[in-house]
């Protein structure tokens, strides 16, 4: 068995392993690093579909940036010295099914699909390619996600400021 | 046995089906956002995936990374909501919240 094989059978067990707990526990802190655990392997899974970029942004956006907003989000509103920390599941049978279905739905139509295989251009760098493309083709998507940007930016500002009752 | 397309089809429906799990069942909001992210997550590993082994370049990474930028805005907001979800009702149990004014 080659090691890239080994590699991306230990990065999928880590990520689903993580985000079962990510899901099931209890406890909202644990979830939160728990999911660093599954983000951290996705990034992984992407060096290995040779996806350098988008490894390191992953790790940059998400581990750095996202995952640090949910922490201080579950700070902010729980309290941590209480059991108000612990939350419940609600319908957990109806939902444990409907979304075992949905996966199974998906894993038949994965292995039903002649898919379009073609045999992989070993390209040596990424970085150069996607800098081009986003300034050429998908030069339109790239400004209007930095409009977006920056209406979240004030929009999430404006909506976590305190605001004062008269 | 080799690596090929499916192995990683099949990973981001396992993530996507626990993240759903997640967004349908939890009751606390911001396990709701870390479903969500699951969800985003599963549906970069098939675009980067699709993008590695159906000839496409890289235009799947591209279309990923703006994934990930919308995931990013949705997280900011999302949680600017929370934290004016617990300022008025004193809890973030999204069963709660269902007065459109108090």
């Amino acid at each position: 068995m080659p090691y890239t094989s080994i590699l991306f059978y230990v990065l999928a067990l880590i990520i689903v392993v993580s985000a079962i707990i990510v899901v099931f526990n209890k406890n909202v802190i644990h979830s939160a690093f728990s999911l660093f655990f599954t983000l951290f392997a996705v990034s992984g899974i992407y060096v290995l579909l040779k996806a350098d970029f988008i490894a390191i942004t992953q790790i940059m956006v998400y581990v750095g940036g996202i995952l640090i907003l949910l922490i201080f989000g579950v700070m902010l509103t729980t309290k941590i010295t209480d059991v108000e920390l612990k939350t419940k599941n609600l319908n957990v049978i109806p939902s444990i099914l409907f979304s075992v279905g949905i996966i199974t739905i998906l894993i038949f139509v994965v292995f039903s699909t002649k898919w379009n295989l073609k045999q992989a251009v070993e390209n040596e760098e990424t970085v150069t390619q996607i800098g081009t493309l986003l300034l050429s083709t998908y030069l339109l998507p790239f400004e209007i996600a930095s409009v977006l940007l920056l209406v979240a930016l004030i929009g999430s500002a404006m909506f976590a400021r305190r605001i004062k009752n008269d | 046995m080799e690596i090929g397309l499916n192995h990683y089809l099949v990973l981001g429906a396992v993530l996507f089906g626990l993240g759903l799990f997640a967004m349908i069942s939890r009751r606390n909001a911001i396990l709701v956002l870390m479903g969500i992210e699951l969800i985003l997550n599963a549906a970069n590993i098939n675009l980067v995936a699709f993008s590695r082994y159906c000839g496409l370049g890289v235009n799947g990474q591209v279309v990923s990374i703006f994934v990930i930028i919308l995931a990013v805005a949705e997280a900011a907001v999302a949680l600017g909501i929370v934290l004016n979800l617990y300022n008025n009702f004193a809890s973030v149990d999204i069963d709660e919240a269902n007065t459109m004014k108090d």
